[in-house]
């Protein structure tokens, strides 16, 4: 899987979550609070579920949950661990 | 142990030294100062702060050995030393390396909890035992006399923060023990915190530090105003609070709501002055300690309420117990099933739910092993995710009145609103029993008759005309001060003032608390309200 389809993937959750939201612009999700604790919790399951992947609390920084391309970029590190 | 003589001399010992002996030596001095601090406060309190310590401290190493190993592993495959692992053999090895660290780990987190837990909850354990036992008509079992160290929830939560964060590679472990120590006993903060972060707190508490008199005047300043807020307000104001707590059966009505305003007024006068003093007392060594209050009771919500009050428990208990158990595989499996079930509403709740309450729960024991200290806990808990399921009607309401929303009075109406709910929030903590608090609760509106409340009878709560004065006066500076901090430092602007000014505030300070302040020969000072926990 190629960091372009997990970035697909990490848009149809956040979609989900809040459809009214442009995550691509985002760079700041987790500091300017467009995320919150539910949308936060929710989406370490999801992206967990989707990518086979265990995130825990070592990764559970607001710098790998700020933007998408911090998402999949931590996607994509656990994938390969 | 901030009210004495005696440790406004240590202080000023201390403040001296720091700045005369070679910098090289001044963490050693405070690891000295720190010692000394709490030996006085107890005999025996050091040594359960070592044993904290010490096994923290090689929890740490031991942990940061067992990465190092797998740096090590990795480091031969990519020089081809060992032979390429596959994908399978490499999760096998990470595996086996992350469970040995989960080991140490665990068992450090049990043995220095487990403390904790000992010397704090055995005595709760027994007392609801023996309510069982005595419902089955079975022989009580014997309460025990414990030491329960001064602070130890604080040293014991800054430990176990810097042990998770090791855990979590968040924070690299110290290799000096004696360091370490300085961290865990850094005596400012020992008393009723903040509970720093080891990142945060050991990048100026190991520094050498320069004398810089505008550091060290913030410092003074500091700690002056909170002996202020300590010795002119909370003291004085507690008499009453202790009498209208104390007979409940006579001070019902309209007396429950002026204890429960007065009791505010106490603790934040108490716990923030005490903060004041804390930070202040760092501040003169140099060494920056994080904020713990923002002006609270400017919050307009509770869930914003908690995040200006007393931030470094919240944040401590967000950190290491809402997040981490809300992300753990069991409540991940519950979401899972929960999304099957109940699709994405659901999902998006259940782990957050459960992981509030119990963290609300974990609060609330934390502040006294009492079941009112629990429910105080759950009610907060229960009114935060309230608040959040309501968040789209305030939304809407929002959206459909934005002048009326954007308002001062509007927005002094949710101060207020917040301001108040928390005050019947705290009826749980002022009240030794859930059942107590309730009747108050109740009575507070149905005995309400404020022709009762007369000028002998507030007289009567122990204080004079003058204490009254004295105490409408603080408040009034006490908001004052907040107001004018709101966009910027307070001591910052100051500074700016004529030489005058600047030094006059700084006099009155001093005279206002040598002249109005609760201490003296035959005084016993309050200890202070955190001082408990």
């Amino acid at each position: 899987m190629d960091v372009e389809e997990i970035r697909e993937g990490i848009l149809d959750i956040l979609k989900e979550l809040h459809e009214d939201i442009d995550f691509e612009a985002e760079e700041k999700m987790v500091d300017d609070k467009i995320l919150d604790s539910f949308d936060l919790v929710t989406l370490v399951t999801e992206l967990g579920e989707e990518f086979d992947v265990d995130i825990t609390a070592k990764d559970f920084i607001a710098e790998n949950f700020n933007s998408v391309d911090s998402l999949a970029a931590m996607i994509a590190r656990l994938m390969e661990e | 142990m901030f009210i004495s003589y005696h440790f406004i001399a240590f202080l000023l010992l201390l403040f001296v030294l720091y700045y005369l002996i070679p910098k090289k030596g001044q963490w050693v001095l405070l690891l000295i100062a720190n010692f000394l601090f709490y030996f006085s406060a107890g005999t025996y309190y050091p040594l359960f702060l070592l044993a904290t310590s010490f096994t923290v401290w090689l929890a740490g190493i031991m942990m940061e050995r067992r990465d190092q190993q797998w740096e090590a592993y990795n480091a031969q495959i990519k020089a081809g030393d060992i032979p390429k692992p596959t994908r399978e053999e490499k999760k096998k090895k990470k595996a086996a390396v992350n469970a040995k660290k989960k080991r140490v780990m665990l068992c450090c987190l049990l043995f220095n909890l487990g403390i904790l837990a000992v010397l704090k909850y055995t005595n709760f354990v027994i007392d609801n035992v023996n309510v069982l036992a005595s419902a089955m008509g079975k022989k009580e079992l014997p309460y025990v006399n414990l030491l329960l160290p001064l602070g130890i929830s604080f040293y014991t939560f800054q430990a176990v923060a810097y042990l998770l964060d090791v855990y979590w590679n968040k924070a690299k472990a110290q290799r000096n023990f004696l360091k370490f120590t300085l961290f865990v006993s850094f005596f400012p903060q020992l008393i009723q915190g903040p509970i720093s972060r080891y990142n945060d707190l050991s990048e100026t508490l190991y520094a050498p530090h320069s004398f810089d008199w505008k550091t060290v005047r913030f410092g003074l300043e500091r700690i002056l105003w909170g002996y202020f807020k300590k010795l002119v307000i909370a003291d004085r104001i507690s008499v009453a609070v202790v009498m209208l707590m104390g007979d409940p059966e006579y001070y019902t009505g309209a007396y429950v709501l002026i204890g429960m305003l007065f009791y505010a007024v106490q603790l934040y006068a108490d716990f923030t002055g005490g903060i004041d003093i804390t930070i202040g007392i760092a501040q003169v060594l140099g060494v920056h300690v994080e904020e713990n209050f923002i002006r609270p009771f400017f919050s307009k919500n509770i869930a914003e309420y908690w995040r200006r009050w007393h931030i470094t428990m919240g944040t401590w208990f967000r950190d290491y117990v809402f997040y981490p158990m809300s992300i753990s595989k069991p409540l991940k499996k519950v979401t899972t099933a929960t999304k099957k079930k109940f699709g994405m509403a659901g999902a998006r709740r259940v782990a957050v739910y459960i992981s509030t309450m119990v963290t609300w729960f974990a609060t609330g024991i934390w502040h006294g092993a009492a079941w009112h200290f629990v429910v105080w806990g759950l009610v907060n808990g229960v009114i935060i995710l309230a608040s959040e399921e309501c968040a789209p009607l305030y939304a809407k309401f929002h959206k459909k009145f934005p002048k009326l929303v954007s308002t001062w009075g509007y927005r002094a109406f949710q101060v207020l609103r917040t301001f108040l709910m928390m005050c019947c929030i705290r009826l749980f903590d002022t009240y030794a029993s859930v059942r107590g608090a309730a009747k108050q609760f109740v009575h507070m509106f149905t005995r309400f008759d404020l022709s009762a409340v007369t000028k002998q009878e507030m007289i009567d709560l122990g204080l004079s005309v003058q204490d009254y004065v004295i105490l409408m006066l603080g408040v009034l500076l006490m908001f004052l001060v907040s107001m004018y901090g709101r966009n910027g430092s307070v001591r910052e602007k100051i500074a700016k003032k004529p030489y005058v000014i600047r030094y006059g505030i700084f006099v009155l300070l001093f005279f206002a608390i040598l002249l109005c302040g609760n201490y003296g020969i035959g005084f016993d000072a309050q200890q202070f309200i955190y001082n408990q926990f």
